[in-house]
């Protein structure tokens, strides 16, 4: 157990970080780890320019096991589309423009943190 | 982001075409494609190439990779797409100078660790890029001898990715100033080695001479592979041109190195009587490769027990002999390889072997009998001019110490008949007996009156077809090719006409 909870605890560290990278960006935070059935989004968020955007963040705490965003499969992707349409219904937002951003989060044991942020990635 | 560009070879048969291969990297999840008809080896090249790129100390971009291998349509297939693939992957990076990789060709397939591994049928993919506007070709090291065998290109043998990337980065590079020429190999078998087998040997002699197809029975043990064996040694060496086609197709097959690079020796190849029509001709789903029909190109091919050979796969022999090239068409397409050859075939008299002499030994039926030498059709018996049979030594023969005429001895005397041939053939488009046409036969190549006449008796006795007529006349100008004669005289008939029939040439 103590390892899943490392890394759901690097997971948290992660989004943070990214959440407020994205507000230092003029975002406005929306959700963060908005859960349902089919699964989670880990953050929610509105652009300045007034699209909501969708992001899956990955965190590691190093490129040993290959970058994080390889993890994104297919699959994935797929999920990743449908919950985004599933957010938009269950918030009276259906139809409003929408993207899906990805960010890898490198959380290096000395502390430091490198976030690689990919914008519309499906 | 800029496009990366390179190029590569696609091989079909022993035609190169001209592959460009362009990269795009862009944002987005990481991401391979390979766009272009791939098969299935050349798919697997993407983790290949990431490791090989990763273990050379490069930068594997970890975006969306496109890679597109035009012209489109076109299948491609193998390996040999790695090399020119990671290079096109470094362009896009902008991490080498790009000016270079417009006039380059990149050969070869990666290891892991970035080395870069021998590649197949670099010879004929060479050959074709004569005439395109490529100045310098990668090749892998192991592949360097081959490739200079082609001129006007500049050649760069490359060991592995971090040499090639110092030499595209810096311009420096390994020199490599070994000189290559042709050699003629003297280890053939001799000809002096094989005990008595007069009339055979004789037989092997017109054959070289004239480039005529032969078939030999006799019993087990008497010396037919034997004899086989030394034909190759009696050709004329091959010329640079005739050499540089067997490498071509050797290397396709991937089997030069036992060829050995420069050879001006003939092909001999022996396929097992088991082999398959496959094997014999050539084919392959996603690469064509050439079967030992081409192998044997400018040389002999010899098939030892013929008439136990599979059904089918003698005569799917009978294109090549007629023409001189197979095509093989397949799903990706269709690939013409030369298969010019002597054929030689070797048969026992009967299943047991030892109908020979008055047969008192032989425990086979009459029927049995004829229906082994049945076996080989006749289609394709038709068009074996030399029919001889090969009795066991007689006890002279064997118990002389006498030593036979060596190799060198009678290939001088074949190189002088061919002249002689060659000289006659000059208006034509021919250079050797066996390939004068029918027509030219009937007129400009008519033997002496007298041997015309006997030829056109043992027609009317319906002992001769009109294929036969030919075929006994091309032999008999081979024999007066041997013999000195200005044309064949009728005992250079009357010869031709037993060596066809395996009649008894020296009483």
């Amino acid at each position: 157990m103590a390892k899943s909870k490392q890394a759901a605890l690097m997971g948290e560290v992660g989004e943070t970080f990214v959440a407020n990278h994205l507000k230092k960006s003029g975002y406005a935070i929306l959700a963060r780890n908005w859960r349902i059935k089919e699964g989670e989004i880990d953050l929610v968020a509105l652009s300045p320019a007034g699209k909501i955007t969708f992001v899956e963040v990955k965190s590691r705490s190093s490129l040993a096991f290959g970058h994080p965003l390889e993890s994104i499969t297919a699959e994935k992707a797929y999920r990743l589309q449908r919950l985004a349409l599933a957010w938009l219904v269950s918030n009276s937002k259906f139809g409003a423009d929408y993207q899906i951003d990805a960010a890898a989060v490198i959380i290096a044991p000395s502390g430091a943190v490198e976030i690689d942020y990919r914008e519309a990635v499906l | 982001m800029t496009i990366g560009v390179t190029h590569g070879v696609s091989l079909m048969g022993l035609t190169g075409t001209l592959v460009q291969i362009e990269v795009d990297i862009s944002d987005g999840l990481p991401h391979y494609s390979l766009l272009g008809l791939p098969d299935l080896a050349l798919m697997e090249s993407r983790d290949r190439v990431r490791s090989a790129l990763v273990n050379s100390r490069e930068i594997w971009p970890n975006k969306k990779v496109t890679v597109s291998l035009s012209p489109a349509w076109l299948p491609k297939s193998g390996s040999n797409f790695d090399l020119p693939i990671a290079v096109a992957i470094l362009a896009a990076q902008q991490v080498i100078p790009i000016e270079q990789l417009k006039k380059s060709v990149f050969f070869g397939e990666l290891a892991l660790d970035g080395r870069i591994r021998e590649a197949r049928g670099v010879l004929p993919a060479l050959i074709s890029l004569r005439e395109s506007n490529i100045e310098t070709v990668v090749v892998p090291k192991a592949n360097a001898g081959e490739a200079r065998l082609v001129s006007g290109l500049e050649i760069i043998p490359m060991e592995n990715i971090s040499e090639l990337l110092n030499w595209l980065r810096n311009g420096m590079r390994a020199e490599i100033t070994e000189q290559f020429s042709f050699v003629q190999n003297n280890n053939f078998k001799d000809l002096s080695e094989v005990a008595g087998q007069l009339e055979a040997k004789y037989a092997l002699e017109v054959a070289a001479t004239g480039g005529h197809h032969i078939l030999m029975i006799g019993p087990p043990g008497t010396g037919k592979t034997m004899l086989a064996e030394r034909l190759p040694s009696l050709l004329p060496a091959l010329g640079e041109q005739e050499s540089l086609e067997v490498s071509a197709i050797h290397s396709v097959a991937g089997v030069l190195k036992e060829r050995g690079l420069f050879s001006r020796e003939p092909p001999f190849i022996s396929p097992h009587h088991t082999t398959t029509r496959t094997a014999m001709v050539g084919g392959g789903s996603n690469i064509i490769k050439p079967g030992a029909c081409s192998l044997a190109h400018n040389g002999v091919l010899f098939i030892d027990e013929a008439p136990e050979c599979v059904t089918g796969v003698l005569d799917a022999l009978r294109q090549p002999l007629e023409s001189g090239e197979i095509t093989i068409t397949r799903a990706i397409g269709s690939a013409t390889f030369p298969a010019d050859f002597i054929l030689v075939l070797a048969a026992n008299p009967c299943p047991c072997g030892r109908l020979t002499g008055r047969g008192r030994s032989c425990t086979c039926s009459s029927l049995q009998v004829r229906r082994y030498l049945n076996r080989l059709s006749g289609p394709l018996i038709d068009r074996i001019d030399l029919r001889i049979k090969v009795e066991p030594p007689t006890r002279t023969a064997f118990s002389s110490g006498e030593i036979g005429e060596s190799s060198v001895l009678v290939r001088e005397r074949v190189a002088v008949a061919r002249i002689r041939a060659a000289k006659r053939f000059k208006s034509l488009n021919i250079s050797r007996n066996a390939d004068i046409p029918a027509l030219a036969l009937r007129n400009e190549f008519k033997a002496e009156r007298a041997g015309m006449t006997l030829l056109h008796n043992e027609m009317d006795r319906e002992n001769l077809t009109a294929r036969g007529f030919h075929k006994t006349l091309r032999l008999a100008w081979s024999i007066a090719d041997l013999a000195e004669h200005e044309l064949p005289l009728v005992e250079d008939v009357k010869r031709a006409l037993s060596l066809r029939d395996g009649m008894d040439l020296f009483g």
